[in-house]
């Protein structure tokens, strides 16, 4: 018993010391592409600004720590607390969490039309949610502002058929960048919650039914809860981007309140601020990092009462 | 008369040119949507020179890229409050410009700009101004004034574009409340503050690009007047205005780098662009002014004309350069700025 148990204990051990020598490569990329530029982000963040842009190297300063939350008073110069600051980041997490929550109301019922289809024709329309990610961004919120603009095609077919007279202000609403959001992050939502539909067993929806539940209370108990994995992968697939999202608020919002990925770039450029902007991206990391631990916490503590 | 004259000079410096750099090349860093086609193909032409044109979007985007080390470009074209920077840090390489033989085309009003004093560096590309273009179809007040985006009349309410540019937003609206650029007076910029978040209300957007009073989304915009002679040439009611409170004027001249792989053909190029027919081709280009006499005579007639490339004398007095402030002074900027675009 105790000898099977040791090969055993020796065989995994080599499994690991092998998997680990595999993953070299990997871990090699990881390291340079993505841990060595964050590296040198948090090192900026702790310099000394630049008079006209960049960091005094090897001069520590805590002043861009210290701006994300605090700003010096326009009259007197005292410290106070950047409201101004807080507002653009709370205008990017409200964003992102309206974003996430237009994408799921959107992608479910998409994702499950789709796990219903016939085996055969399901990757026909995953394929058709797929062909938007082929353009370019840029060019997609460009086309939708074409739509929704005063002399666009709604408001001039609207205006064709007599149902307006003056033509409705979409362009550059909270509104615009909201569905522009939504739009381009939609597959993001759907692809992982149409994964764990087409797990979902349908023999459980049936039974549902022959217990006497209604439509919502299937739903409510037997789909929802079995696609959950799904629901949120997808909406942390979704709340990331829109959190840092640049480009569409800036198209369709017209840019007159900035967002967090606005404000950081306003650092790098005309405020010359490198160490605010880079204090300001870990920040957004930050955020966004202790959203995915919570969730992976949350996941792990699932995975426990499963195999209990 | 001109025309021969550039000829002949061209030719005796191709001449040169070709003895010393036959088959050369040149890359050279610019504004997008700034260099003329025909001016790059003329050069590559005359010179034999293979001409490459990267493009940068802002002054702070090409500051940093050069400063980086290793960009490989021979010319750069900062704006006029930039300039300093580029000299001081050494990262651009004297060149006496106004030593150059196309030097004498040069308008008289150009020769010595307190940025470049003397112009030993840098050959000037194109100028411009920074003021309200508006659709008098839907204003007939006096569009000489930043009242029509700094204190909005209702026929412009929430039809109104302003460039996101803050400096020179921050310009306006500072000449506007009467104070000085560069300026660290705390009442004074409260006041800016107020206006502008006052005169926000009013805006539909901040953004780039004057495309959007072509399809009338906007009536009025802060911009530039080389973009709103554009405008103009797509509806005939857009207007410019030299607002009398005070507008800046900026300049992009072109500057050889420290670390340019080819300094002789970028020379080359800073005493092209100054001859009058080659000055030209940059103006129909872009449709902004340029700096060089006897340049109109090759440019298109409508531009050489335009009201808005050419100050009526009685607002000269209100135009001024955007001087680059202290580190200290434009953090204060910032702030305000950041307290508008919160």
């Amino acid at each position: 018993m105790s000898v099977t148990k040791e090969h055993s204990e020796r065989l995994r051990r080599e499994d690991v010391r092998q998997r680990w020598l595999l993953s070299v490569p990997a871990l090699i990329t990881i390291i340079l592409f993505a841990a060595g530029p964050l590296l040198v982000v948090l090192l900026f963040s702790f310099m000394e600004r630049g008079d006209y842009g960049g960091v005094k190297f090897g001069q520590f300063s805590l002043e861009g720590w210290i701006s994300v939350v605090f700003t010096k008073d326009i009259f007197d110069d005292s410290l106070i607390l950047a409201e101004a600051n807080l507002s653009i980041f709370w205008r990017s997490v409200k964003l992102a969490l309206l974003t996430m929550i237009g994408a799921l109301l959107v992608g479910f019922p998409t994702a499950y039309f789709i796990a219903n289809r016939p085996a055969s024709d399901r990757n026909l329309w995953l394929f058709l949610i797929t062909i938007p990610f082929w353009t370019n961004l840029l060019v997609r919120t460009f086309a939708i502002m074409d739509l929704i603009r005063n002399t666009g095609h709604i408001n001039r077919t609207l205006m064709s058929l007599g149902v307006i007279d003056e033509p409705i202000q979409m362009l550059f609403t909270d509104g615009a960048v909201l569905f522009g959001l939504v739009y381009v992050y939609l597959p993001l939502m759907v692809l992982p919650i149409y994964a764990s539909l087409e797990k979902l067993d349908h023999r459980l929806v049936e039974a549902g039914y022959d217990l006497y539940a209604n439509r919502f209370q299937v739903l409510r108990h037997v789909v929802l809860p079995g696609c959950k994995p799904g629901i949120i992968a997808g909406c942390i697939l979704v709340f990331i981007p829109a959190i840092g999202a640049y480009v569409t608020p800036r198209v369709l919002g017209g840019g007159k309140n900035m967002m967090m990925g606005n404000f950081i770039e306003q650092q790098f450029g005309p405020a010359r601020n490198w160490p605010l902007g880079s204090a300001l991206s870990i920040t957004l990391l930050i955020i966004v990092m202790v959203l995915l631990i919570a969730y992976v916490r949350q996941d792990a503590k699932k995975g426990d009462t499963d195999a209990q | 008369m001109f025309r021969k004259l550039t000829i002949t000079t061209a030719m005796a410096c191709a001449g040169f040119a070709g003895a010393a750099h036959a088959a050369g090349e040149l890359n050279i860093y610019n504004w997008g949507n700034y260099t003329s086609p025909e001016l790059i193909a003329k050069f590559s032409e005359q010179y034999d020179v293979r001409v490459t044109v990267t493009d940068y979007d802002s002054n702070d985007t090409a500051l940093a890229r050069v400063r980086a080390g290793g960009s490989g470009f021979d010319l750069v074209n900062p704006s006029a409050n930039f300039i300093p920077i580029w000299i001081n840090e050494g990262l651009v390489e004297q060149t006496n410009v106004s030593e150059m033989e196309n030097f004498q085309y040069v308008k008289e009003e150009w020769r010595d700009p307190p940025w470049d004093p003397g112009r030993k560096y840098s050959a000037p590309w194109l100028w411009g101004t920074g003021g309200p273009v508006v659709a008098t179809n839907y204003y007939d007040g006096d569009i000489n004034t930043s009242a029509i985006w700094l204190d909005p009349p209702e026929e412009l309410h929430g039809k109104i574009n302003v460039a996101p540019e803050m400096n020179d937003v921050l310009y306006a609206a500072i000449r506007y409340m009467g104070g000085e650029w560069c300026s660290d007076d705390r009442d004074l910029m409260r006041a800016v503050l107020d206006q502008l978040l006052h005169a926000k209300q009013y805006w539909i957007s901040m953004e780039y690009g004057l495309d959007k009073m072509d399809t009338r989304d906007w009536y009025a915009s802060y911009y530039w007047n080389g973009a709103a002679y554009r405008a103009r040439r797509v509806n005939a009611d857009v207007q410019w205005g030299f607002p009398k409170e005070g507008f800046h004027i900026f300049m992009e001249s072109m500057m050889v780098l420290a670390d340019a792989p080819n300094p002789e053909n970028a020379r080359l190029f800073q005493n092209f662009i100054m001859a009058p027919e080659n000055a030209a081709l940059i103006s129909n280009f872009a449709s902004y002014q340029n700096a060089i006499e006897g340049s109109e005579e090759f440019m298109d007639p409508d531009l050489a004309d335009a009201p808005e490339l050419n100050i009526p004398e009685e607002l000269a007095h209100a135009g001024g350069w955007q001087d680059i402030c202290s580190p200290e002074v434009n953090e204060l900027y910032t702030r305000v700025w950041t307290q508008v675009l919160r």
